[in-house]
């Protein structure tokens, strides 16, 4: 088999376990809430109208956005009942994913009860009241048995939903199938891509099946069909299950730690990288990838993750809000000291390398127009600039835009790994490129001059969270790494993942680093 | 025992005066029918006995008693009724629908097996217990609803056009068999039709309404040969009049 595939096999369990669960817990939510709403909705307009509008309203929000949403809506909700009531929760993870889904789930189950209910004959309704049944025994012997099958087909809309959607709950660190399409996205593994897709559609296909059994065998009173069907469910969600309790109910004598990535290969490869010296140092180790750049830092300072690398420009512009260029070794002290104070996060210095913001040009093209540094792009205010989708509105590209004056070039946005292949066809004709990139090299661009130092230096530095700021076995697991990544090796493994021909996976890679580290 | 005494009942929703000051009594054993034409207030004054409909003004009283002195849900259950077009429970099976009252007011089940058995028997649909309305003809989703209506021995019995969906043959079987199981079990019977040949076949006295008021109210013998007047007289001659046309079809 496929290494690739092999791997894919073996994130399986775990992956499918997580993305069940949410998804499972979302839609007996979503019915719990929604069927009985649908019944004060079908009795009273002045309830049903503007339930129905805002349920309707939330479906049009993308999935990600309202998924993202939540993270901030709860952060803000714990902050408050800690102060209030001296609890908070985790604001990342599976409670922000089951909010947002569960109310995906509404709709359609909200909208075919109350569509079951208001068609209703009102012969019948009137036939129920006559023998003598109270509103409530109508509505539970007659109204909802003969709704029961419109409801049912909701639920199952709201299934294939869910489940599809769920695979957006991995950017704000839940982890579910859409892992593999979000790595895969971000290292060009298309294998991982469709692996997840293929997953998720089967998951969907067989719940969506087990359900229509099941409502045939309520419609036709067959016993045989439905304890078939029910048998399906629970085996279907109890397979899901059975690695999640097995490692539940696993002796738990190694602590458990969670480190963070954020969504690009070098991010996937230091996480590995942690991960792998941490659980020879004895700890339990999960990895939360695909985070949001600032999600990541807020995990971080919040416990929802316990370490994870992060970049000094980076830190320096959004978290400390500063846009004043102090010099290297002094950004990266002022971090330590106000990130220890600030939020109580260990540093452990930079780790030997740079991933710095630089803008990069085809070579040939370069020359052609005599390009060499930023500061010569305000001859040209025609060309067309690529970035990803965070540059255009970070402090960075502000300074970099006001220090060249280069304001008025038109912007275009990519994935990361597509905008290699925009300045290679001249889609665009400069991007955004990161310095510790294996790519720059390999299609021949060159990185342009940054004369005025409008650019801030962007050294990779190892944080840890709060909790472990002070636990010398675990700072002891990834001391050594300190300083000992240096801008080659960093491209070479990101290159491993990144290249096309013999792609590696990022534990591969980290496999490879690790070797070339001291212990 | 059943009195109206009064009565009016005015829908706001259409602003139709259903029912104008409706006074009537009908005896314990009777078999009251009322007829009259469509929209005349008949299903209104029906659904008023049970409180399917709340009167604006007078009194309906059963055995003496003001039926707004009851509890409208126990009120139900104490009276039959079977509605225009049957209304069974589509869900329920045949058993199911007859069971219907009697599982409300809490029997046991035995009791409620033995009492289905018993009604079906008696409607003549024994071995059709687990059958769907869906697979019976219109004649025998009838019998269900006067067997449902009956399932719990009420001493009062609502019918509201019971046979308009039969063809004639069926209807004049099944009209039989109501009359006489009203008759077996000494109830209390108020009948819509409206249809004047049933109404004379099967009725002690007749009510007839139109416009919402009572017009006249007497037995067949005296509705035939004392009409109170025209409206009376020509619903009472639509079929002595098909009787002499038959006739003369026959002999020629
Ligand atoms: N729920 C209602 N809301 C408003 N108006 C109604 C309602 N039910 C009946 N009406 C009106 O009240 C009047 C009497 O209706 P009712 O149903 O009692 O007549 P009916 O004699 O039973 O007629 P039919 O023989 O056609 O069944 C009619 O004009 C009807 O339109
Ligand atoms: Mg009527």
């Amino acid at each position: 088999m496929n290494a690739n595939l092999r791997e894919a096999w073996a994130l399986l369990p775990d992956y499918l376990g997580q993305h069940v669960i949410l998804s499972v817990s979302a839609l007996l939510l979503g019915v719990a809430v929604s069927v009985p709403l649908g019944v004060i909705a079908a009795r009273s307009r002045r309830v049903g109208a503007p339930v129905l509008a805002v349920v309707s309203v939330v479906q049009t929000i993308p999935g990600l956005a309202l998924l993202a949403l939540f993270y901030p809506l709860l952060l803000a909700v714990s902050a408050v009942t800690d102060d209030l009531f001296g609890f908070s929760f985790r604001a990342l993870g599976f409670l922000p994913a089951l909010l947002a889904l569960t109310l995906y789930a509404m709709l359609p189950i909200l909208r075919n009860t109350v569509t079951a209910l208001k068609g209703l004959d009102p012969a019948i309704l009137m036939a129920a009241k006559g023998v003598g049944m109270t509103a409530r025994q109508s509505l539970f012997r007659v109204e909802l048995p003969l709704a029961a099958p419109q409801i049912l087909a909701g639920i199952r809309t709201a299934t294939v939903w869910v489940v599809g959607i769920t695979t957006l709950s991995t950017p704000i660190g839940q982890t579910s199938l859409g892992n593999y399409i979000f790595t895969g996205l971000q290292i060009e593994n298309w294998i991982f891509v469709l692996f997840g897709c293929v997953a998720a559609a089967a998951l969907a296909l067989v719940l969506d099946l087990l359900l229509a059994m099941a409502g045939a065998g309520l419609g036709r009173r067959s016993h045989a069909r439905l304890v078939l069907a029910a048998a399906g469910l629970i085996a279907v969600i109890g397979a899901a299950l059975l690695p999640e309790l097995i490692q539940a109910h696993a002796p738990q004598a190694r602590p458990m730690v969670a480190i963070g990535a954020k969504n690009f290969s070098e991010q996937y490869i230091l996480a590995d990288l942690m991960a792998g010296r941490l659980e020879r140092a004895g700890f339990s180790v999960a990895t939360k990838s695909d985070l949001g750049s600032t999600i990541a830092f807020r995990a971080l300072s919040s416990g929802d993750i316990d370490a994870y690398v992060d970049y000094s420009g980076t830190l320096w512009g959004n978290i400390l809000g500063r846009t004043d260029m102090p010099g290297r070794q002094a950004m990266l002290d002022t971090l330590a000291a106000r990130l220890k104070a600030d939020y109580g996060i260990a540093s452990l210095g930079s780790l030997g390398f740079e991933n710095a913001y630089i803008f990069a040009m085809r070579a040939d093209r370069a020359q052609a127009l005599n390009i060499k540094s930023l500061a010569d792009l305000a001859r040209h205010p025609e060309l067309r600039i690529g970035g990803d989708f965070e540059i255009f509105s970070r402090p960075e590209w502000r300074a970099v835009a006001k220090a060249y004056d280069l304001g008025r070039m038109k912007r275009r946005q990519y994935q990361p790994e597509f905008l290699y292949r925009a300045v290679v066809s001249g889609d665009a004709d400069v991007v955004s490129a990161f310095s510790s990139d294996g790519r720059i090299a390999r299609y021949g661009l060159v990185i342009l001059g940054d004369p005025k130092a409008a650019l801030p230096p962007y050294d990779a530095m190892l944080l840890v969270g709060p909790a472990h700021a002070h636990d010398a076995a675990f700072l002891a697991a990834l001391k050594p790494l300190e300083g000992e990544i240096s801008l080659t090796l960093m491209q070479r493994a990101n290159l491993m993942v990144d290249r096309d021909q013999d792609k590696q996976t990022p534990a591969a890679a980290a496999a490879w680093l690790d070797r070339q580290i001291p212990h | 025992m059943i009195e109206f005494l009064n009565l009016s009942k005015a829908y706001s929703a259409s602003g139709t005066q259903a029912v104008r000051g409706l006074t009537l009594s009908i005896a314990p054993g009777e078999f009251l029918v009322l007829i009259g034409p469509s929209g005349s207030g008949k299903t209104t004054t029906l659904n008023m006995v049970n409180r399917l409909v709340e009167p604006d003004s007078g009194e309906i009283r059963i055995e003496g008693k003001n039926v707004l002195d009851s509890d409208p849900v126990m009120l139900r259950r104490s009276i039959g009724y079977v509605f225009q077009e049957a209304g069974l429970f589509p869900h329920m099976t045949v058993a199911e629908n007859v069971a219907a009252t009697p599982v409300l007011l809490g029997w046991d089940r035995p009791r409620i097996a033995a009492r289905v058995t018993q009604l079906l028997d008696m409607v003549q649909l024994a071995g059709f217990e687990s059958r769907f309305p869906q697979e019976l003809s219109g004649g025998q989703r009838q019998r269900v609803a006067l067997a449902r209506a009956l399932a719990a021995r009420p001493p009062v019995l609502l019918l509201d056009e019971p046979f308009g969906a039969l063809d004639p043959v069926t209807r004049e079987a099944v009209a039989a068999d109501v009359r006489a199981i009203h008759q077996r079990l000494g109830l209390t019977t108020l009948m819509v039709t409206h249809d004047m040949t049933e109404a004379l076949l099967m009725a002690d006295r007749i009510a007839v309404m139109a416009d919402g008021q009572l017009v006249q109210v007497g037995s067949p013998r005296e509705l035939v040969e004392h009409p109170a007047d025209a409206f009376v007289a020509q619903l009472i001659e639509t079929p002595r009049r098909r009787a002499r046309a038959l006739a003369e079809t026959l002999r020629a």
